[in-house]
């Protein structure tokens, strides 16, 4: 039976966004964790903990997302563990965006300059003590811009869950395709979702990108 | 007794000889006004004497400590040698107040309220007890210098080193700074500049030395430096800058 | 736990890499059609008519903020409906081009942006066209500048088109789907699937900054600057 696209049908859509909301939330959550982690593994000056993040990093972020989700989704039974589609979803996205925040992160913290570390060293500062009273705090104010970024990269990354059976916003566009037949109406409600999540993400993004700069150039 | 002594320091970065056998000793209480062209190995001279440079080859004790590698022994030697920078390094996310107690809470595990006093006490000898709860780009470059001195004076140093430090302020503002500098020489702190300041370097330096080429090319007390230089290189070196 | 076996899926390693032969120049195609939109429309972003700038800027900010699936499914379901008939691969190369040229004309805008207002004014006092400025002193020394930036996208290019396996183009991704099909090798497949999208992003990588060597002469004399 063949439905029109109308009303019902776009709540239907916009139910299935709250999934992607849920999912996004968790992947950013898990992943900065995470993502905290390894960029401090990667700074490390230990040779084997920096390789091993170094080695996280790379190649995470050499493989497509739909390869790391279905090497959770599908590979992971191998070894007993079968996750239902949000599970797989969450942990393959949250292994993705770890490699990126920490890619991210890295980037900020060697962004401090080096002359806030020597004089840091030269207080008689532990590593530890001039980490996380001097270098991590202006890191963080560096952070602020491309981590809120890629925010929007996480939520439109979460459309491939829809490729491991997870019901968020773009497998509910194709079943409402598949029974509508009105693929324009029903992808581009879609796209309008997305773009209605993420738009604002990406200004807030430039705006505090520009207040950053202007405050640095002193 | 000497507080600072340096024997035949070397030290190449790839080909360039950049230290070419130095050696100096430095007794409490000296001025010692490090001058020379650039290039000529005095600041990297300067920062081999706090461990930020690591020389190829040469002995140098400060303060009793005997400079190794090693974490601990270089961050034991910190806390009694302290150095301001030229391009000042304050912590810009910090007041001036938590710049300055920073360091002595951490390293010395001072109590809040002492390292506070401390704070305080070292920002009025520096002329800036009112800027206790500013942050530093709200101050001026020579505010913002003398901050560093206090940060540095609040671990008690018993020898400091000055790395070009009015070489990044508008002339107007370096005057602040060099008396600053001049009082805490006068209470006979140990100090070693690398400075283009020849005016101030002839006031109050006990010695002065020309670095040339990565060596000491001749040293002594002012008037004689200064008045009578005995070497070609540095009649020229003067003639030039004077 | 059982043990990982890859002699079942490598006996299939053919169909894997007639899938990779198909990843590479579809990736490759994208590449070259969306690199020529990303410079048309970042000199539209700057160009003096509004109209211009606001179509512009439309087309970047749409695709930037949604995602390449949904992109993919409107050419691909969307065209058809409209009497359009086009094939999975043409659909899946108008989407990836559609998507690189809009994140290529965001870096290439950042770096003609970058381009000190000095340059343009020592061009104008030399006598120079507006093109021969726009085309020499801003856009050549603009594209140098972001080079490593667009290798970069042009690699996630080539990462996005393992969802073209959705609309079942015969790439590396559709390959290994169906030896996974083929011999319930799951882990060993989407494992040795990792293992060629990396060598990919590896390969990739070094015959952009070949290609930046080649293209950019005065990095080969200077030395990369970063």
């Amino acid at each position: 039976m063949i439905r029109s696209f109308g009303p019902a049908e776009f709540t239907f859509l916009l139910e299935a966004a709250r999934w992607t909301l849920v999912l996004s939330l968790c992947a950013f959550v898990g992943g900065g964790l995470l993502g905290i982690v390894v960029a401090l593994m990667r700074v490390s000056r230990n040779l084997v903990i920096r390789s091993i993040a170094a080695g996280w990093i790379n190649v995470i972020q050499g493989t497509p997302v739909l390869i790391v989700l279905f090497l959770v989704f599908y590979g992971l039974p191998f070894f007993g563990l079968r996750f239902p589609p949000l599970i797989a979803a969450a942990a393959g996205m949250t292994i993705y965006a770890s490699a990126f925040l920490a890619e991210i992160w890295r980037g900020c913290i060697e962004a401090v300059p080096r002359q806030q570390w020597e004089a840091a060293s030269s207080l008689a500062l532990k590593p530890a003590q001039r980490m996380i009273y001097v270098v991590l705090p202006q890191a963080f104010r560096l952070a602020v811009p491309p981590t809120v970024g890629f925010m929007v990269q996480i939520v439109k990354n979460t459309s491939v869950a829809s490729i491991i059976g997870f019901v968020e916003l773009t497998r509910a566009g194709t079943l409402m395709n598949n029974v509508t037949f009105q693929p324009f109406w029903v992808f581009g409600s879609v796209a309008l979702l997305y773009f209605v999540m993420c738009w604002p993400l990406s200004v807030m993004s430039q705006r505090l990108e520009r207040r950053l700069h202007a405050g640095r150039r002193s | 007794m000497p507080v600072v002594v340096a024997k035949d320091v070397r030290k190449s970065f790839g080909s360039l000889k950049v230290l070419d056998g130095v050696s100096l000793s430095v007794n409490e209480g000296e001025l010692i006004a490090v001058i020379g062209r650039s290039g000529s190995g005095k600041s990297t001279f300067l920062r081999c004497l706090n461990g930020l440079e690591t020389p190829d080859s040469g002995k140098i004790s400060v303060a009793d400590h005997e400079l190794a590698p090693g974490e601990d022994a270089l961050r034991a030697l910190r806390q009694d040698v302290g150095m301001v920078f030229q391009s000042y390094n304050l912590f810009p996310h910090l007041t001036v107040g938590a710049n300055i107690e920073l360091a002595p809470r951490l390293v010395k595990k001072i109590s809040r309220a002492e390292a506070a006093d401390i704070a305080r006490s070292v920002l009025a000898e520096v002329g800036l007890a009112d800027k206790y709860e500013s942050y530093p780009e709200q101050l001026s470059g020579g505010q913002q210098q003398r901050v560093a001195i206090a940060r540095s004076l609040a671990m008690r140093p018993k020898v400091m080193l000055f790395d070009e430090v009015t070489s990044a302020l508008d002339p107007e503002l370096t005057g602040e700074v060099l008396k600053v500098m001049e009082g805490l020489s006068r209470s006979g702190m140990t100090m070693l500049l690398v400075t283009h300041e020849m005016a101030f370097a002839r006031k109050a330096a006990s010695r002065v030395v020309y670095f040339h080429q990565g060596r000491i090319h001749e040293q002594g007390p002012p008037e004689e430096f200064f008045g009578a230089p005995k070497t070609p290189e540095l009649q020229q070196f003067l003639g030039a800058v004077l | 736990m059982q043990s990982l076996v890859f002699a079942d899926v490598w006996a299939q390693v053919d169909t894997l890499l007639s899938g990779l032969v198909q990843t590479v120049w579809i990736s490759a195609v994208a590449i070259v059609l969306g690199v020529f939109i990303g410079i048309a429309c970042a000199v539209a972003r700057s160009a003096d008519s509004r109209v211009l700038r606001a179509a512009s800027t439309f087309y970047v900010e749409s695709m930037r903020n949604t995602p390449f699936i949904v992109q993919l499914f409107i050419v691909f379901f969307g065209l058809p409906s409209m009497g359009v008939q086009i094939t999975a691969v043409q659909a899946g190369l108008i989407a990836l081009t559609l998507n690189l040229g809009a994140y290529s004309t965001e870096i290439i805008r950042a770096g003609i942006e970058a381009t000190h207002r000095s340059q343009i004014e020592a061009g104008m006092a030399l006598g120079l066209t507006r093109r021969d400025i726009l085309l020499h002193v801003v856009l050549l020394p603009a594209l140098e500048k972001v080079w490593p930036a667009l290798s970069s996208q042009f690699v996630l290019t080539m990462l996005a088109s393992s969802i073209l396996s959705q609309i079942s183009v015969e790439e590396l991704t559709s390959a290994g789907a169906l030896i996974d099909s083929r011999t319930y090798r799951s882990m060993e497949v989407y494992i040795l699937l990792a293992g060629f999208y990396l060598a990919l992003t590896m390969v990739f990588r070094l015959a952009f900054d070949l290609a930046g060597r080649v293209l950019f002469p005065r990095r080969r004399a200077v030395g990369a600057r970063r």
